[in-house]
């Protein structure tokens, strides 16, 4: 799903590339260099000769590193993940964004970025809703309201790829601020403005507007593309939000993916509390029932509240008759895996691996890939500590990035367990 | 890591996962006899291989106390006949089979007082993951892999947020978990892994005709799929396991740290140790002004 929206981007934005003639006049087969960036994957060796990087070990090596910072830093931080936070993205289409200093221009990385934000955002902060804004020809427009669903956003932005005319910070902020100023006060007023423009074409004193977001404690943080600019920086300053000017793609996404977990100035000031949910069943394809929302008659699909039994059509919402919060449980679990974190594994020494009293496993525990060096010796693996089953480091990575589980600890019932039940 | 492989091979050739329950608890109540389950299993598999030479089965056990790949078609030619009676599948299978049965029975009588009946679906589903990502970093042409669990087990709460892990990054790699599930109620786990990730859940009326069900709903590659009118969905049992008890419910509390899941109110978050006040927070009470859709 995510890829397929990913090719149709990167298939958009190649098109938008061709009928640009503003290229900079470089022919076909040097902007195949120039897009490639293939110099960058070289790396010059003691005698002077060109030799492809060695990405492998680079990146393990990168990985551990990342790995223990993250264990260190989980022990510390406690993230509200319960938090509900009203975030509008505010993106500038104007012209500025046509520029092509990010490749293949500011507008397409710009789109991708913003998809992964969104997926990530509700990753994180799964109870949260999120709108999105452009800006362009002067005026803002509105794309999607207030929602939950990534699905929904990412299509209605990768449908709208195109930029012309000039950026209206005034009145992209007036338009988030009507939204933003109705919505219930136990949730957190966001605005996120990711800026290309180094001008802002605005109709009245932008000053007043700024003011009306503090008043409505609204906080507005800006990622820019080109440099720095004051009212940016003010109005960051006044509302309590951040600034950051992007210096090339890595750095953007990085500016980002900050902005996804929940600022630590709200996260402290919440409360915690249990919040009584309900988790509805979906209903076959083939049923037919009236649903509470639209109160239509649907075929198939749809939710079921568990406490009175109307029926809903989208997840999450709160049930129209009993007034309870349904939420479908994958939604919740997709951050379980920051509560039980697996340990690191550990390197298996060179002094286990030539012990003969040790039997050394000959292959990886999760792929069954052979951990023995061409001449029959062992080779570089790693164990976990709780189940010491051996894992080639591709599996290392793999289980620590994306799996969450360890194949070893799953795949043996520990008697501890059985206590569990009952 | 986790991105999902660009698609230059061929589209109609598969890699078949296949995870194969064989909890001892659930096959002794079971009114299909484990032998002919396999039976109708083993022709199955065998037509996989024979559909598309390049087609590719790896098996893996689910058993009660461990799991354990037992066949990988890559590994053993499937040409002809060994020794002139059984291809090899059979044999290889059958023998790592049995091995594997015994193993898992010995390491029940060592520790004999577990309450549950499930199996271990959590490692296997893990296992295969990963046995999928060495394909996909194998290079550009690999088989279209896919997961098929034949799983008779109830579902195992314990397990839920390893199983929930697996199926998002399963997800995640854009790989379908298709379930075959031959057990008396509806698994809920199966039911959530096959929607979320684009599989198909069924459960067979039939179970004479369980060879059938399989090779018309479970055989087709991913790219023939979307020309076929497959088994549509009796609904997904969308319920949660709590963290206090591993219950399965429709409706609990919440924390609002961490989106731990309890069946009652708690003093304090046995997860993450916040301390929560005295009464718990029905969002409603506050959305009642919710806003008015704008123009
Ligand atoms: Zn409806
Ligand atoms: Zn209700
Ligand atoms: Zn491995
Ligand atoms: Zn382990
Ligand atoms: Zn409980
Ligand atoms: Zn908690």
């Amino acid at each position: 799903m995510n890829n397929g929206e990913n090719m149709r981007l990167n298939g958009e934005a190649d098109e938008e590339d061709d009928d640009d003639d503003a290229n900079g006049g470089l022919a076909a087969w040097e902007r195949t260099y120039a897009d490639d960036r293939s110099w960058e994957a070289l790396q010059e060796d003691e005698s002077g000769l060109l030799r492809p990087i060695d990405n492998k070990a680079i990146y393990h090596a990168q990985y551990r590193r990342r790995l223990r910072s993250l264990s260190s830093l989980a022990t510390t931080a406690r993230i509200q993940k319960g938090l509900i936070r009203y975030l509008y993205i505010i993106i500038d289409f104007s012209r500025a964004a046509t520029e092509m200093d990010f490749r293949p221009s500011r507008m397409a990385v710009v789109a991708k970025h913003v998809e992964a934000f969104v997926r990530e955002f509700f990753d994180q902060n799964p109870l949260s809703q999120i709108g999105l804004v452009t800006m362009k020809d002067g005026v803002a427009h509105w794309l999607t309201d207030l929602g939950g669903s990534p699905e929904s956003h990412v299509k209605a932005l990768m449908g709208k790829l195109e930029c012309s005319g000039d950026a209206s910070l005034q009145n992209g902020l007036e338009l988030v601020h009507g939204y933003l100023n109705q919505i219930p006060s136990y949730g957190h007023r966001e605005v996120l403005i990711l800026y290309s423009a180094l001008n802002s074409c605005d109709p009245g004193d932008i000053m007043e507007t700024v003011q009306k977001c503090k008043t409505s404690k609204i906080r507005c943080s800006v990622i820019g593309l080109t440099a720095e600019i004051f009212i940016c920086r003010h109005l960051c300053q006044e509302t309590g939000g951040s600034y950051s000017v992007a210096l090339d793609e890595s750095h953007f996404k990085e500016l980002l993916l900050e902005h996804a977990p929940p600022p630590p100035a709200i996260a402290d000031s919440a409360m915690p509390n249990l919040i009584k949910m309900g988790f509805p069943q979906r209903a076959a394809e083939s049923s037919i029932a009236i649903c509470s929302c639209h109160k239509e008659a649907k075929v198939g699909g749809g939710y079921t509240c568990p406490r009175c039994k109307a029926r809903v059509c989208e997840l999450p919402t709160e049930c129209r008759i009993c007034g309870l919060t349904l939420i479908s449980s994958p939604h919740l679990a997709r951050s379980y895996h920051h509560l039980f974190p697996i340990i690191p594994f550990d390197e298996v020494t060179d002094k286990v691996l030539h012990d003969p009293r040790h039997q050394t496993p000959k292959v990886c525990f999760g792929c069954q890939e052979s951990l023995m060096n061409p001449g029959n010796s062992p080779g570089i693996r790693v164990s976990c500590p709780k189940c010491k089953q051996h894992f080639c480091l591709d599996c290392d990575i793999y289980i620590h990035e994306s799996l969450h589980n360890c194949p070893g600890c799953e795949s043996f019932r520990r008697p501890k367990l059985a206590t569990y039940d009952e | 890591m986790a991105s999902a492989p660009s698609k230059l091979y061929a589209d109609d050739v598969s890699l078949l996962v296949v995870l194969l329950d064989t909890n001892p608890f659930f096959w002794s109540t079971s009114s299909l006899p484990f032998s002919k389950f396999l039976s109708h299993v083993l022709a199955f598999l065998n037509s996989i291989l024979v559909l598309n030479q390049l087609n590719e089965v790896v098996v893996i056990g689910t058993g009660y106390a461990s799991c354990k790949y037992l066949y990988n078609s890559s590994s053993y030619s499937n040409h002809g006949l060994e020794d002139g009676r059984m291809p090899a599948l059979c044999t290889r299978l059958l023998k790592n089979l049995e091995e594997f049965v015994i193993g898992d029975e010995q390491s029940i009588k060592e520790d004999p007082r577990g309450g549950t009946m499930s199996s271990l679906l959590s490692g296997s589903l893990s296992m295969a993951l990963c046995h999928i990502q060495k394909v996909f970093r194998s290079g550009s042409l690999h088989p279209q892999p896919r997961i098929l669990c034949l799983q008779g087990s109830p579902d195992g709460p314990e397990q839920y947020v390893a199983i929930m892990n697996a199926i998002f990054s399963a997800q995640r790699s854009m790989v379908p978990i298709d379930s075959c599930y031959i057990g008396s109620h509806n698994s809920a786990f199966l039911q959530q892994a096959s929607y979320i990730t684009g599989g198909v859940y069924l459960k067979p009326q039939q179970m004479d005709g369980l060879f059938q069900y399989l090779s018309t709903v479970f055989a087709t590659d991913l790219h023939s799929r979307t020309f076929l009118q497959l088994p549509k969905s009796v609904g997904v049992d969308f319920r949660a396991s709590c963290f206090c008890h591993k219950k399965t419910i429709d409706m609990g509390y919440v924390c609002s740290v961490c989106l731990s899941i309890f069946c009652k109110h708690h003093k304090k978050c046995s997860t993450c140790g916040s301390v929560f006040g005295e009464t718990p927070v029905e969002l409603d009470s506050v959305s009642k002004q919710k806003r008015k859709t704008p123009e």
